[in-house]
């Protein structure tokens, strides 16, 4: 299988200004996804830094090191910045470097409407951070949105904030929105036209049906929050009353669409990660997925049963007995789909030959903490007890391990996985491992404690808290935790850097991968592959390495 | 190679270290905000939700349990699981060429996405069994029904009078009776706010144009605390809640003083025209003078063991403090700084610490 391609390095006769030229006007779907998941990264950084300062101000009760409209636009901004630039942009940059080479392709079905997309996000988030320079605040000075990110009507109405540091929100996030919508489309185009010969959808990698079905739940959900912010922008602007409580508007209508978008996006921003999973543990278990069929049938039932779940955000709203039966049922439904992709990589590393390298490391750090996450998604799930522990710490614990434990743990060995592909050079194992347990010990001394300030009937979003509650030990634990993490950050940072520049030469397939993308050279020249590959299964690679074992074709099971 | 382990681990000690030091030592360095005075009185509740005092927070409690055994459980198999598969399926220095290829096998695959779901069906029975007990939709029998008014940032409360009466107007502190249920009827006189004692309930938001209930029954004496669950603007963090359950007949007489006209301002004229004259009568009632629903009724004021929605004791030190500025103690609060003279100040302080 010839395929393989050779990368034609830039003329190094061209000046700074003509490289970062060639990279602005780029169509190319690999530059395109390490544009994005580059800026991804530094949002990444900002939105750390807003919460170590939040945790600052937290490491004692009552605490006056920052004041309350600050902290309030620091969780808003956290919040936005980790779901819509850190995790939308770096899950989809890593699906457009993926996808066209995972299933065989020159690039993306439209290239040109890729890169606007890029732009879209670009400017949408840059448009968000503006207001901290240019919006009016609370009390005419510049101000950041603090409405959180979730943003509850009525307090997002004019008379609760005035100014236009909402508008800044809705603005940013409905911009960078149009720019998802269009990669959705993109991503599902690609993955059902562009496929190789021989690939059939059954014979394609885990990844790309991942991202399938993500983009189809961003084509459905994404478009309602893009409804419900221009409704709100109307409200604000136009004397609309969709929301305006006091002329006879919702304030229930706005959960109603925002969580009709905010539940699909959990998932939105976890399915990918699944797919890294699922590309990282056969590889390093050395062996082929237990139950590939099984995994893409949970897959397409968790996208169509988090359509049906969003009301579980809305509990204590009090809503009728009979709605909060109905949601609590469906919630509970889509802990089996997700069982059973947690019990498929179980079964997968069972009888294995695992090696722990840095991207495994993380992969097997996914698997612990999600599996603790759902679990505790379970629990809130019991409306009853949700009564108890919603909008508290428990809630912020849980949703982090999904979010941080779950998908920044997946996104993690997903960069220590893909970097040789992408840059032709390893990151150092020796970093990435130290890198992997400063991190893992500081999410869990960071996020475990607010279990316990939850139960102990702490509410989220509270710039400080009474000292008589026994919150202030937990509470100065999770601040312990973030100075953890942040050490983590830095080591991760300066192997990136020392390794571009230091690296190992990676070659074409360092981790002794199966999918195409490791058949082509490291980094894929412009075309990907010199001549367009065939398959005969989801693991072409394998199939070479190993001739007198190919894996069965799963139509010939029918 | 040790050697050098051994300088990274420095490195990596040095770091964190200092992290740390960046992170705690700004907030250890500045005074904490004055509502780190600790208060007298009874010793209070827990805000645990594992000290419920209530039925409904009882059986909430008792379902957790369950659920959180059934978690424990599942967390143990699958956990140990990935443990043993990490301990046993490592690769090791002799192992050659690649393991068996196992694609998948159908009665295992089968039971594992059957099991889970008789188990989450247990659950979802179990949790709509307690909603139904939980979840009232008409008052319990012989139920105290008060009105629950959540603002930005404080609460007021309506206790109604089963006589017909008008109801009994109060802010921040609810006293009700031991070992009688109390029916809420919450609303909202702006955005969201939610109502979470935990030892009595689980949290119910109070929602503008909408109404929501709730209901507790507090089994033993005590002063409940809690605070608004849902985010509603700059001082969500210090909107309070304050449940005192006494028993039957200081509740009567407790309401009886309520009930009764606030006390006569003759003696006190001088803050009490400063009280009329300056903006304060625009928001706050007091009984007699002015009907002002801005800001907590001031009726019976002196009856109330705090301030500024639970956030400081009140006695004449404090009330003086926050006529001084408001802003000081709740930094973006609706109540401006009314730029009074010490004199002006005595005045309105002898006033208002005469209504009790």
């Amino acid at each position: 299988m010839a395929i393989a391609g050779h990368a034609e390095p830039l003329p190094s006769s061209l000046t700074l200004g003509a490289r970062v030229h060639s990279w602005v006007v780029s169509v190319d779907h690999k530059r395109l996804g390490m544009m994005y998941v580059g800026f991804g990264l530094l949002f990444f950084l900002v939105a750390g830094l807003e919460a170590a300062a939040m945790r600052a101000q937290l490491a004692r009760a009552g605490s006056q090191l920052i004041d309350p409209t600050t902290f309030n636009q620091l969780f808003t901004m956290h919040g936005t910045t980790m779901v819509f630039l850190v995790g939308m942009p770096i899950l989809l940059g890593m699906a457009n470097y993926l996808v066209p080479l995972m299933i065989g392709a020159r690039d993306m079905a439209f290239p040109r409407l890729n890169a606007f997309g890029l732009w879209l996000f670009i400017f949408g988030a840059l448009l968000l951070y503006y207001s901290y320079i240019g919006a009016q605040g609370l009390y005419g000075t510049s101000a950041a949105p603090d409405v959180g990110w979730f943003a509850y009507a009525p307090l997002t109405s004019r008379t609760y904030s005035p100014g236009n540091s909402t508008d800044y929100w809705i603005l940013g996030i409905m911009v960078s929105g149009f720019g998802s919508i269009t990669t959705a489309i993109n991503l599902i185009a690609t993955i059902l036209v562009m496929r190789c010969p021989g690939m059939t959808l059954l014979r394609m990698p885990l990844f790309p049906w991942m991202m399938l079905v993500t983009s189809v739940l961003v084509l459905i959900a994404v478009p309602v929050l893009t409804g419900a912010q221009a409704m709100l922008l109307l409200d604000r602007s136009f004397g609309a009353h969709f929301f305006d409580t006091e002329q006879g508007g919702s304030a229930v209508l706005w959960q109603h669409l925002f969580w009709f978008f905010g539940h699909p996006e959990v998932y939105i921003l976890v399915l990918p990660a699944f797919g890294f999973l699922n590309e990282i543990v056969p590889v390093f278990s050395r062996k082929v997925v237990f139950g590939y069929s099984l995994m893409v049938a949970a897959t397409v039932a968790i996208g169509f049963i988090s359509l049906g779940v969003w009301a579980h955000h809305m509990f204590a709203l009090g809503l009728s007995p009979e709605m909060n039966s109905f949601f609590a049922a469906s919630t509970f439904l889509i802990a089996v789909p997700t069982g059973i992709k947690i019990f498929t990589w179980l079964g997968t590393m069972i009888g294995g030959r695992i090696e722990f390298a840095t991207p495994m490391l993380f992969a097997t750090g996914f698997l612990a903490m999600f599996t603790f996450g759902g679990l505790t998604g379970i629990m809130l799930a019991v409306v009853p007890f949700d009564w108890q522990l919603s909008d508290s710490y428990f809630v912020v614990a849980h949703f982090h391990y999904v979010l941080f434990g779950g998908t920044v743990f997946g996104i993690f060995g997903a960069i220590f996985y893909w970097f040789p592909k992408a840059t032709g050079r390893m990151l150092s194992e020796r970093l990435g491992r130290w890198f992997f347990w400063i991190l893992f010990l500081g999410f869990n001394l960071t996020f475990l404690p607010m279990h316990v300030s939850g139960i102990l009937g702490m509410p989220r979003r509270i710039y400080t808290f009474q000292p008589d509650r026994g919150l202030d030990l937990w509470n100065l634990l999770s601040t312990a935790g973030v100075a953890l993490q942040a050490a983590a950050l830095l080591l991760f940072l300066w192997n990136v850097v020392h390794s571009l520049l230091r690296g190992k030469p990676a070659g074409n397939n360092p981790w002794n991968a199966w999918t195409l993308e490791w058949a082509t050279s490291s980094p894929p020249p412009d075309w990907n592959f010199d001549r367009i590959p065939t398959v005969g299964s989801a693991r072409p690679l394998w199939d070479v390495a190993n001739p007198h074992d190919p894996d069965p074709s799963p139509e010939a099971h029918g | 190679m040790a050697r050098r382990f051994m300088r990274f681990n420095r490195a990596s000690v040095v770091c964190s270290v200092t992290m740390l030091a960046v992170l705690t030592a700004p907030s250890f360095a500045v005074d904490v905000a004055p509502i780190c005075t600790p208060m007298g009185g009874e010793p209070l509740q827990s805000t645990s939700i594992l000290s419920p005092i209530s039925p409904p927070a009882r059986e909430i409690h008792s379902l957790a349990a369950l659920v959180v055994g059934v978690c424990a459980a599942i967390f143990i198999v699958v956990e140990g699981a990935l443990l043993w598969a990490i301990i046993r399926y490592r690769r090791r220095a002799g192992d050659r060429g690649e393991p068996v290829q196992v694609f998948g096998s159908n009665p295992i695959e089968l039971a594992w996405t059957v099991i889970p779901l008789v188990i989450v069906f247990v659950l979802a029975l179990a949790t709509v069994r307690t909603i139904k007990d939980v979840q009232r939709t008409e008052p319990p029998a012989g139920a105290l029904t008060v009105d629950v008014i959540g603002h930005q940032w404080w609460w007021e409360y309506r206790i109604a009078d089963e006589d017909g009466g008008p109801p009994v107007v109060t802010a921040n502190e609810l006293v009700v009776p031991v070992g009688r249920p109390v029916w809420l009827r919450l609303a909202s006189a702006d955005v969201i706010h939610s109502w979470w004692v935990p030892a009595l309930n689980g949290k119910t938001d109070l929602v503008p144009g909408r109404f929501s209930n709730t209901w507790f029954e507090a089994e033993q004496p005590g002063t409940f605390l809690g605070q608004c669950a849902e985010y509603c603007g700059t001082q969500h963090a210090n909107m309070l809640l304050r449940v005192r359950a006494v028993d039957d007949a200081q509740f009567e007489s407790w309401r009886t003083a309520q009930a009764a006209p606030a006390r006569d301002p003759a003696s006190f004229a001088a803050g009490h025209s400063i009280f009329l004259r300056l903006a304060c009568m625009n928001c706050h009632a007091i009984d007699g003078s002015s009907s002002g629903a801005f800001g907590p009724n001031l009726t019976h004021l002196m009856s109330r063991e705090t301030i500024a929605a639970g956030m400081a004791p009140l006695n004449r030190d404090t009330l003086r403090a926050w006529l001084v500025d408001p802003q000081q103690l709740k930094p973006g609060c609706n109540m401006p700084s009314l730029q009074l003279t010490d004199p002006e100040l005595d005045a309105l302080v002898d006033y208002l610490s005469s209504l009790n």
